[in-house]
């Protein structure tokens, strides 16, 4: 079980179940650690139609644990895409006006480069003999995707969270190639207490026996219980104190009674056992410890001399952040110092603060507030943009 | 009526002190009316800075560049000079520190606007003297106890600080209780009297 498990894991990372683009020896992605990634492949979905002055493209840039499949039939879970509730035929992002682009990241797991896939040299999967890939390097191979399908200028980036910092780097280092951008639930940098609910994911991993270095699939074998526990924590600063209690209160689990026991018997611990059970069928071990290193790595200001305005200098494209007030993983506070720093590049900003107890996964949820900003913000860079159809 | 159509009055005296195509920062934008308005009759480069969420969030819905904010504390990351104008528009009264805050608008903008209530109005002046009360009306309707306008000041008295901030008053329009324009040639204790608004033009 566990062996087929593992199989599973390496053929999607290899050949996935989604359009992907391989670059040969001759295209390299330049990485931060200072070396290069060849070849290498990113896995992608697009939806609608490209037209003919490339100018309605959407590039949705997916969080931590997220894929390319935003708005289509996941093919592991087999749940609908991640942001379908947002993006489709006649939705806020109505893909029948726009050309939708989402690409795994490189250190994924759903087809584009990651621990989990073949390593040439090898032959066998590159484990931690993968580089460590940064949030600018993903968004370096994006440009690379974008650049494939002739698209000079997006019209629009997006996404939240880690998706949010994708967001902004692409802001900061690639600002002329689009037009407007909506970071959501993110920030700058990570905070020293994101990086340590990181550092004990990592090391629930890395605790477990089956994990072998990072080899685990040399073995035939997946880190499934380290890695379930490294969902359960992050999974609860996902959400907030009100919304946990307010749905699990402290009811208990298809019993009367207390068991003077280790079992279950509360909902919350049925429901994060819950969770890392089925993370662990559809996410590779590895690839969850180098996706939240590019997370903890990134620094915005700091590449930037230290302000964050100089990330954003002269800057023309137009920003709209959003932030939600239960959300203690990204608090309001990181979206307004982006807001300030944006301000001081007298850029064009908008920043909605958005009341909810949903905490950080409301950018995932249907909030109609967030809808309304979102297809506000879209269709004022749209008339802009010259795109009204 | 006559309230509305001398707040109406106020935003067009606004928008006719701003030239097409300005680069504009307006603190306190509320819902986006003026925004909106100078966007359509002027084609400015607008932004707006709004404190309640739920402003904010109409003014993006409507596809307005509003970011949710207080002029009392973030008009401090602006840089200077960034904006042709920055307007003010009845707001002035609901900062906690009015001085610093005008300060701030002219540093930010070659010129500012800035709009208000005059407290100098004769049914202020009325309603104290002869009811011996806080006035309330339709104009200004909150109690003493909740109202957000926690600074009056009266047309002499704002002219007083802009002198103070070493401003220059480019123009001045005093607007009378139906938002009628009070002539030019009026002396200022006239307008003190009987203008219920001013709009004055700064810059330093």
């Amino acid at each position: 079980m566990a062996a087929q498990r593992a199989a599973r894991t390496n053929d999607e990372a290899d050949h996935p179940s989604s359009p992907v683009l391989r670059f040969g020896p001759d295209k390299p992605l330049k990485l931060d650690a200072g070396t290069f990634l060849a070849p290498f492949q990113i896995a992608y979905q697009t939806y609608g139609t490209l037209n003919d002055a490339r100018s309605n493209a959407i590039l949705v840039c997916h969080a931590l644990t997220g894929d390319q499949h935003v708005a289509n039939t996941n093919p592991v879970t087999g749940k609908p895409g991640w942001w379908e509730v947002l993006i489709g035929p006649g939705r806020i992002i109505d893909t029948n006006r726009f050309f939708v682009i989402c690409s795994n990241v490189v250190g994924g797991c759903l087809g584009s480069t990651g621990p989990a896939s073949t390593n040439p040299a090898t032959g066998k999967p590159y484990g931690l003999d993968l580089p460590i890939i940064t949030i600018r390097d993903m968004v370096r191979a994006q440009t690379m995707l974008v650049d494939h399908f002739g698209i000079e200028k997006l019209f629009c980036v997006l996404g939240g969270s880690m998706g949010g910092m994708q967001v902004l780097e692409w802001a900061a280092s690639h600002s002329e190639r689009v037009f407007c951008v909506l970071p959501i639930a993110t920030g700058a940098r990570h905070s020293s207490q994101n990086i340590a609910f990181h550092e004990v994911g990592r090391q629930a991993v890395m605790a477990d026996p089956d994990w072998h270095g990072g080899k685990y699939l040399d073995f035939g074998k997946r880190p499934e219980k380290g890695l379930a526990v490294a969902r359960m924590a992050a999974h609860i600063t996902y959400l907030s104190e009100a919304a946990l209690h307010r749905k699990f209160g402290r009811n208990l689990q298809d019993r009367e009674a207390l068991t003077f026991g280790f079992d279950a018997d509360f909902q919350i611990e049925s429901y994060l056992r819950h969770q890392g059970m089925t993370f662990v069928d559809r996410f590779d071990a590895n690839s969850y410890l180098y996706l939240t290193r590019a997370m903890d790595y990134f620094d915005l200001a700091a590449d930037h001399g230290g302000r964050l305005a100089d990330a954003f200098a002269g800057t023309k494209t137009r920003f709209c952040l959003v932030s939600f007030t239960s959300d203690w993983l990204f608090p309001t506070e990181e979206s307004r110092s982006i807001v300030h720093a944006l301000n001081a590049a007298g850029a064009s900003v908008s920043f909605v603060e958005i009341e909810t107890d949903r905490g950080h996964d409301a950018f995932l949820l249907d909030e109609p507030e967030l809808f309304a900003a979102i297809n506000g913000f879209i269709a004022s860079a749209a008339r802009a943009r010259g795109l009204s159809l | 009526m006559s309230v509305n159509r001398a707040q109406r009055v106020d935003l067009e005296v606004v928008t006719d002190l701003i030239p097409a195509n300005s680069r504009v920062l307006d603190v306190g934008s509320g819902d986006g009316l003026l925004l909106e308005l100078l966007q359509e009759t002027k084609q400015v480069d607008g932004r707006g800075l709004e404190l309640s969420q739920r402003g904010v969030n109409e003014c993006v819905a409507r596809g307005l560049s509003v970011v949710q904010g207080d002029a009392d504390k973030d008009l401090e990351f602006y840089p200077d000079k960034g904006f042709d104008f920055v307007v003010l528009s009845q707001t002035l009264q609901a900062t906690r520190n009015p001085k610093l805050v005008l300060d701030e608008l002219l540093r930010i903008g070659n010129r500012a606007i800035v709009s208000f209530p005059n407290f100098g109005h004769w049914r202020v002046r009325f309603s104290l003297l002869v009811k011996g009360r806080m006035p309330v009306t339709k104009d200004l309707p909150y109690s003493w106890y909740d109202t957000p306008n926690i600074h009056f000041c009266t047309i002499r008295d704002f002219v007083n600080l802009c002198e103070e901030l070493g401003a220059t008053v480019e123009k001045a329009t005093a607007l009378d209780a139906n938002g009628q324009k009070i002539g030019l040639s009026m002396p200022w204790w006239f307008w003190n009297f009987f203008g219920q608004q001013a709009v004055f033009l700064l810059r330093r």
